[in-house]
């Protein structure tokens, strides 16, 4: 994040080389996914690697390609805190899921 | 302190910017925060019952489904480079480059509604999927889904029409580099669904025989 605009304007030139290595960066972190969707792993450590893996991804995407990185801080801080804190709200009902299977009677 | 600032730039008299963006770009900011809570919404919804269910399908086997949405993903992120290199090229005032750059994102975008399309059809008429039932009974799997990559090809349809829409006001000197911009930034949003669709829908529910 960078406060001043002295640097937005020096960073708004960013080089399509730099893009061209965020994009091949991406590429690669989705053939890592492809692969470990062949692994042998139990669903939830699958599930974890597989959204920690998308999280890299989406920031990338967002703080290169969304230009984010080079906007103020003040943007950032109002746009994405509160996004986050709701969908962690949301997360906290996963565990319910995860028990669910085992809590149905047998039939 | 304060009276030295009010001195330079009076608090009522406008030009105050404290995000240091136009209200177009803020104004689309605001709405891909809004949309990023649906789709986080109809994530979690399907990942709540993928978890919860232990027969879940796994009708994605990997020719044609994921070798297809692998594809996909590829369209969606090429075509996210290309626009990032339209924006570039229009804060050179470049608007021929820029032109082009968009019809090419334009194609990534066609692509992927075009694959996607045959991979629905191929879950539809081979594996017997539809948004009601499937042939393994369990209901949820075809609502959560269809609902999902339903709404987001819908975002990526639009995507299309309103790049198209830039597109031809950038080529008759219309425009600037700003709207481009803001345009690309709801692209770039409809890639960053994907790359959160394509894991979770996709290879969650791979088929491994």
């Amino acid at each position: 994040m960078i406060a001043h605009t002295e640097e937005v304007e020096h960073i708004a030139g960013a080089t399509a080389l730099t893009f061209a290595k965020v994009w091949i960066a991406l590429l690669a972190l989705t053939g890592v996914e492809v692969f470990l969707a062949y692994e042998q792993v139990p669903v939830l450590i699958m599930l974890t690697a597989l959204i920690g893996l998308s999280v890299v991804k989406a920031a990338l995407i967002v703080a290169y390609f969304m230009h984010l990185k080079f906007e103020r801080l003040s943007l950032f801080l109002t746009l994405f805190p509160m996004l986050i804190f709701c969908v962690l709200l949301m997360l906290i009902f996963l565990g319910d899921a995860a028990r669910i299977p085992a809590m149905r009677p047998p039939l | 302190m304060s009276s030295q600032v009010t001195a330079a730039a009076p608090m009522w008299e406008g030009g105050r910017s404290p995000y240091a963006v136009n209200s177009k770009k803020f104004g689309m900011w605001l709405f891909i925060i809004s949309d990023a809570l649906t789709f986080s919404a109809l994530l979690f919804a399907y990942t709540y019952s993928r978890v919860a269910t232990p027969n879940w399908p796994t009708p994605f086997h990997f020719s044609p489904s994921i070798v297809f949405s692998s594809v996909m993903t590829f369209c969606l992120l090429t075509s996210s480079l290309t626009m990032v290199m339209a924006v570039h090229a229009m804060n050179h005032g470049n608007r021929k480059a820029a032109g082009g750059w968009i019809l090419a994102t334009m194609a990534g975008g066609g692509a992927f509604v075009a694959l996607h399309l045959t991979e629905w059809l191929n879950l539809i008429r081979n594996e017997h999927v539809t948004p009601f039932s499937n042939p393994w009974g369990v209901p949820l799997f075809g609502g959560t889904f269809f609902a999902l990559t339903g709404l987001h090809m819908t975002h990526v349809i639009i995507g299309v029409i309103y790049l198209g829409i830039v597109c031809q006001a950038v080529l008759r000197g219309k425009f600037r580099a700003e709207d481009v911009e803001v345009s690309g930034l709801y692209w770039h949003f409809v890639d960053l669904v994907w790359m959160f669709i394509f894991p979770l829908v996709y290879l969650m529910s791979a088929s491994r025989s």
